[in-house]
């Protein structure tokens, strides 16, 4: 089971899901915080989640304050950075990209891709420490190849 | 540095609104104390047993405090004054602009400050350095960044010290390098250069010197202190010819050593001339618009002075405080400029708005008083004065004399920029904070705009202020943020002003405070670092 755990962290990683900060945060990980990674994971996801809804409201307004989108878009890829969300990390630089050039169609565009990379982050990573969880405490931290 | 150790270890207070990454940055924090200890060791050996006591630090475990808002920090590190050692904050957050944060902490604590973003951009780096932060971190933060911080309080440290004994030592060895290559060799200055000191020397003095204890070093500027050295700086003109020593004679402060003055003029003048470049560009703009809406109590008279106000005018407003006025008696004013006299009374003089040149009215967020404040309290000196919306809070300034006023001008209206938690402190040192900035808006304002643009020159636009604005607005703009934030704390913040030190003779600033008017986060910051100097 715990091979079966390596290996889907593995892939996540070899996919471009999650990238260094990753292993960082599992290295941060010990006996005081045994579940430091899925904490902090969780916590993301909580706070992105608003993140996203504010995005959204503003993109709905459709008004295309871009100032303003860049600023929450910096936000959501400070925080996505924490847990090293590769994927989502790209389509948030290519929104502020948009958001510079003042493309509206472009930063609807790539917020709903976006979504979508953020949501697939979400449920492959839950699957992941569902399964970690129950092949044991000691599968963690371990540096992908 | 201290004598004997300190049994606790390294203080480092992280602001980021991220909530993600604040536990991530506690957990790296806390695991960088106990693998940085053996460095730490090795370096006290080399470096003497001085130093012992600050190397203490890194011995201990860090002592990890965490804050997800601005403002929440600022009042953190206002009430436990030497509580922290270090601060690391996030450049972008919704109450308070990180570079606001960074020029607050600077100037008020003197604490040594890290910058971290995701956004490593050349700009704003530079903005970093220039708002004088030590260090800028990129998001993600690796291990590594953090085991070095401590070399940052360290070189604050010693600074402090020499600043304290108003020496300069001789390098007779240059420790702080050897400091860094043992630890690595990172280079940690970040734009600060490193001054040799004669260690040794330094040594043996910390011995005899009771005063050279690295904790007790820092200088606090109070509003007061604050507003005698641009005082100072104002009477003798150009600030070109101001030096520190002539500056050190005027205010006559005796326990107040040259290098005290040497080390906050640079800071002031670094100030001015960013808030000069502000001013020009945004002054004037708000138009002193501010200042129309009469303020409740109308006494405030007009205190604005003439632009030509020397900054020390907005400086002395703020000791005015004259809770119950705001009745400018301090107006002390503009035009004499350098002598507010802490008795002076505050008032909200200046609140005149529309007496002042436009420039405040823009500024003076106070000027709306009752409502929420939403523009930023006026800040004399910057732009953000300009901008700011007449804030109710100038209406709430004039209340701000009546003693009621202040807290109720206070009002949550003022709020709204709320991020400034009015710093409660009790002690002189707040320089705004005290001076319930509230008020100040108005004269910051006006008085930054005119003047801004002028030079470098002490005197902060804000002189236009009458006597009470600019009090008020010093204040307001100082803390700015502080006590518009709060309605209620405003009250306090005066009170320690008025109660620290004698400066201040009159009324507690809380009348100020109720102009809350909160700046801009972002002119704010301009201002603030206006206000900081004023008061």
């Amino acid at each position: 089971m715990q091979r079966q755990v390596a290996l889907i962290k593995q892939s996540l990683f070899d996919q471009g899901y999650l990238d260094e900060q990753f292993v960082e945060l599992e290295e941060l990980q010990d006996d005081a915080n045994p579940n430091f990674v899925e904490e902090v994971a969780t916590l993301y996801f909580k706070d992105s989640a608003r993140l996203i809804s504010n995005i959204e409201q503003a993109l709905e307004r459709g008004s295309f304050d871009f100032n303003r989108l860049d600023n929450y878009m910096h936000q959501f890829k400070g925080s996505s950075t924490s847990i090293g969300a590769s994927k989502v990390k790209t389509e948030c630089t290519m929104f502020r990209e948009y958001c510079r050039v003042g493309n509206a169609e472009g930063c609807l565009r790539t917020f709903k891709q976006l979504k979508k990379e953020h949501a697939t982050l979400r449920k492959k990573l839950e699957q992941y420490f569902q399964l970690a969880r129950q092949a044991g405490p000691k599968e963690t931290a371990r540096r992908p190849k | 540095m201290e004598k004997g150790f300190s049994p606790v270890g390294l203080r480092v207070l992280v602001v980021d609104d991220d909530p993600t990454w604040l536990k991530i940055l506690e957990k790296m924090l806390k695991k960088c104390s106990y693998e940085g200890s053996l460095l730490l060791f090795l370096c006290f050996y080399t470096l003497g047993v001085h130093l012992l006591n600050f190397l203490c630090f890194c011995f201990n475990p860090l002592a990890v405090t965490t804050c997800g808002l601005a403002r929440e920090a600022l009042r953190l590190l206002r009430e436990r004054k030497d509580g922290f050692d270090i601060v690391i904050s996030d450049v972008n957050m919704p109450d308070m602009d990180g570079f606001k944060l960074l020029e607050h902490v600077g100037l008020e604590l003197d604490l040594p400050v890290i910058m971290m973003s995701v956004d490593g951009e050349t700009s704003r780096v530079m903005k970093g350095v220039q708002h004088g932060a030590c260090d800028y971190l990129l998001k993600p933060i690796r291990m590594k960044e953090l085991k070095i911080i401590w070399q940052h309080v360290l070189r604050k440290k010693l600074q402090e010290v020499r600043d304290i004994e108003g020496c300069c030592y001789d390098v007779g060895a240059d420790w702080f390098t050897q400091a860094q290559f043992l630890g690595g060799g990172e280079d940690v200055s970040f734009g600060k250069k490193r001054k040799d000191f004669d260690f040794e020397k330094k040594l043996f003095q910390d011995e005899s010197d009771q005063s050279s204890s690295s904790k007790k070093a820092r200088v606090v500027w109070s509003y007061e202190l604050h507003q005698k050295f641009v005082n100072a700086v104002n009477q003798i003109g150009c600030d070109h010819k101001a030096g520190p020593k002539k500056i050190l004679d005027l205010m006559n402060i005796p326990w107040l050593t040259r290098e005290n003055v040497a080390s906050h003029l640079q800071k002031y003048r670094l100030y001015l001339s960013r808030l000069e470049k502000g001013k020009e560009i945004k002054c004037y703009s708000g138009g002193v618009k501010n200042m129309d809406s009469p303020p409740k109590d109308a006494e405030i008279n007009s205190g604005h002075q003439s632009p030509g106000k020397s900054s020390s005018y907005a400086f002395l407003k703020a000791t005015e405080t004259d809770p119950k006025q705001l009745a400018p008696a301090s107006v002390s004013d503009p035009t004499s400029g350098v002598h507010m006299p802490p008795k002076a009374k505050k008032t909200r003089i200046g609140y005149d708005p529309p007496n002042s040149s436009g420039v405040f009215d823009s500024l003076l967020p106070w000027n709306d008083v009752p409502d929420p404040l939403e523009s930023k309290p006026p800040i004399l000196y910057e732009n953000s004065f300009l901008q700011q919306q007449p804030l109710p809070s100038q209406s709430s300034y004039v209340a701000n004399s009546a003693p009621s006023l202040m807290q109720e001008e206070m009002k949550p209206s003022y709020v709204n920029e709320d991020e400034f938690l009015m710093p409660q402190d009790k002690n002189s040192t707040v320089i705004l904070q005290d001076m319930d900035l509230s008020a100040p808006f108005s004269s910051n304002a006006t008085s930054n705009t005119d003047s801004i643009p002028g030079s470098l020159n002490w005197e902060l636009p804000e002189a236009h202020h009458s006597g009470s604005l600019d009090t008020d607005l010093d204040f307001t703009w100082l803390h700015g943020e502080h006590f518009f934030a709060n309605s209620g704390l405003q009250n306090f913040q005066f009170q320690d002003y008025t109660s620290s030190t004698s400066l201040l003779s009159e009324p507690p600033p809380h009348l100020w405070y109720g102009n809350d008017r909160l700046p801009d986060p972002d002119e704010y910051t301009l201002m603030v670092d206006q206000g900081l100097f004023i008061s």
